[in-house]
């Protein structure tokens, strides 16, 4: 009956079940377990993360489409929060009509791409993406009475979110419940209820032929499914949920940028988190994301300490060096798709199958 | 039962560079009817299969299905209209469980497709439904494994009822005994001849095997180099001479 609520689709591996639930917990305390600026930062883009990446995994794992553009739709969320508030239109009003407009115009942008260009073979249809992601990225940097060009947009949130808002005089259990804390909770809230409905979405007969056309679009066909339709709506649902995780982004940074929400390296985490979680899971994405995060915030500085404990041996203390974190960055890749072909996830429910 | 075709083709052509595949092939198909679509290797079946299921598009000629042209129509539209087809070539969900794959084709006639905010699993009665095919083509007990794991004969069933579940008005069957072990051909055959007995029905078979021609079809046509050069009764057209030239003749003696 648990299960039901959440959809009926279980992690399929005691492992993975239990590296949800940890994960669930961690996130749901963070700014308790974590006390920190950093550490409830990298929990808040752990829950954004999860977000973007699951979105993707819609596209990716369960229909079998590659785009290059979910950055875009990421940032269009951002701009969308952060155009009225850097323009003084401070208030939840904005916040909820820039989030929910700029969802509102990436599912009508990715219906249009997927309309128009569904039809072309697989490799050309993400080659279109990525020319509309460059096009996007151009216009972002260049026009900037709206966006703020390169320099980005920077501002402030209604005061209920802002750091310098306190809910209570006193700590609770010696954390401040601040704005900052609000904001984090505001985020967490928020994609756990997107994640809660995608993992419902891709559960759905809806999303049983998305499955349907990733395995053989021409049967899918000859079952009487107009694919087109469905692929166009999945690009727009997974475009409307990235343009949300890219309004909570702006809520956090309390800023937003080319740099931030939309450059190419943050579509390559995402497209790690998926592979790396495991494709056509929904759960793997959401572990690769919570991986490639505190791979970025912790790898530095757990090399640095593991530098300064090997001391006075030889070649060690180079070779750990802080400066050597993409290093093992990509042996940490390597080993992951290595030893867990299909992902995280993916890889163990194969194992618990078989 | 209605006198008029539930299907027919005019002058159905298509042409592939210079080639001509299907050559005016002009033929009603009645409910009741199972017509068996015959002729050597190459000569048009499975594509004029394709042109009437619509995964391919004639180059001129029309298709009619109820009396309406749909010969311009995308190949779901004409399944939604009770056309259902069996590949020769396994067309499945690999990765996906024998019972999804049923089941999917059960969900496509149900018309929920659409539906994303209740669960699959919420629809028990597809799940019976699909699993009612299933046992009809007895594959009951590999319900849970990938259709990837089942052998070719397995395969071959699973196609079949994967037909059964779109529960369509007019059934291609693309030679579907082809690689099936001896033991397995029964099953499908008595499960041909049970649609048939419904009555009302309308079957398509391309096959090879005389024998099968001979038991189970009402009608003969025969296919070659794209033309159809022969139609009537099975006693009749397999011992015609046009036959015996053009099929009979030309099949390799390994085959």
């Amino acid at each position: 009956m648990r299960w039901r609520i959440v959809s009926g689709d279980r992690p399929g591996h005691p492992v993975a079940t239990a590296l949800l639930l940890v994960l669930l917990v961690a996130l749901a305390f963070a700014p308790f377990l974590f006390p920190g600026t950093r550490s409830v930062a990298a929990a808040a883009r752990i829950c954004i993360f999860i977000v973007l990446a699951a979105s993707y995994d819609i596209l990716l794992g369960y229909t079998g489409i590659v785009s290059f553009a979910h950055t875009m739709f990421f940032a269009i969320g951002a701009y969308g929060v952060a155009i009225p508030l850097a323009n003084g239109w401070i208030g939840w009003d904005a916040v909820l009509a820039g989030g929910l407009g700029g969802a509102a115009l990436a599912a009508g942008i990715a219906a249009a791409i997927g309309l128009l260009s569904l039809r072309v073979r697989k490799i050309f249809f993400s080659m279109i993406t990525l020319a509309v992601a460059s096009l996007a990225q151009l216009l972002a940097t260049q026009w900037r009475d709206i966006t703020g060009g390169e320099d980005g947009l920077t501002f402030s949130l209604p005061r209920i979110l802002s750091p310098a808002f306190r809910l209570l005089s006193d700590p609770v259990l010696g954390v401040r419940i601040d704005g900052r804390l609000i904001t984090y909770y505001l985020i967490f809230a928020v994609s756990l209820a997107l994640f809660w409905l995608m993992l419902r979405i891709v559960n759905s007969p809806f999303g049983r032929v998305l499955q349907a056309i990733r395995e053989n679009e021409f049967r899918a066909e000859a079952l009487g499914y107009r694919t087109i339709v469905y692929r166009t709506l999945a690009s727009a649902l997974s475009a409307g949920m990235a343009a949300i995780a890219g309004a909570l982004m702006a809520l956090l940074l309390r800023y937003n940028g080319p740099e931030a929400t939309m450059s190419f390296a943050i579509m390559v985490d995402v497209l790690l988190m998926v592979v790396i979680g495991g494709m056509g899971t929904l759960y793997g994405p959401a572990l690769g994301a919570a991986v490639i995060v505190l791979a970025q915030y912790y790898l530095q500085p757990g090399l640095q300490a593991l530098s300064d404990a090997a001391g006075a041996l030889p070649l060690l203390p180079a070779l750990f060096h802080p400066d050597r974190w993409l290093l093992w960055l990509g042996v940490l890749f390597i080993l992951i798709v290595y030893f867990l072909p299909a992902g995280i996830v993916g890889s163990l429910r194969r194992r618990s199958r078989a | 039962m209605p006198s008029g075709p539930v299907l027919e083709t005019r002058d159905l052509t298509i042409r592939f560079g210079g080639q001509v595949a299907v050559d005016a092939v002009t033929c009603a198909f009645h409910p009741g009817t199972l017509t068996a679509i015959v002729g050597p290797n190459g000569a048009g079946k499975t594509t004029y299969f394709n042109l009437i299921s619509g995964q391919l598009r004639a180059s001129a000629g029309e298709v009619l299905l109820h009396g309406q042209r749909v010969t311009r129509l995308a190949a779901p539209l004409r399944t939604r209209r009770g056309l259902g087809r069996a590949f020769q070539l396994t067309n499945l969900f690999p990765d996906l469980s024998v019972l999804e794959n049923v089941r999917l084709a059960v969900q496509a006639r149900a018309g929920i497709g659409l539906h994303f905010l209740g669960l699959a699993s919420d629809h028990a009665e597809l799940i019976d439904r699909a699993q009612a095919c299933l046992a009809r083509v007895r594959l009951s007990d590999r319900a849970g494994v990938p259709a990837a794991a089942l052998s070719h004969g397995d395969q071959r069933k699973l196609e079949v009822a994967i037909l059964l579940a779109l529960e369509p008005q007019i059934f291609m069957f693309d030679e579907p005994t082809a690689g099936m072990s001896v033991d397995e051909v029964p099953v499908i055959l008595d499960l041909i001849e049970a649609i048939k007995q419904e009555g009302d029905k309308t079957i398509l078979l391309v096959e090879h095997k005389m024998d099968v021609v001979r038991r189970l079809a009402d009608r003969v046509i025969v296919l070659h180099q794209g033309a159809l050069v022969a139609d009537g009764d099975p006693a009749e057209v397999v011992a015609s001479p046009i036959v015996q030239e053009a099929y009979l003749g030309v099949r390799p003696a390994n085959a």
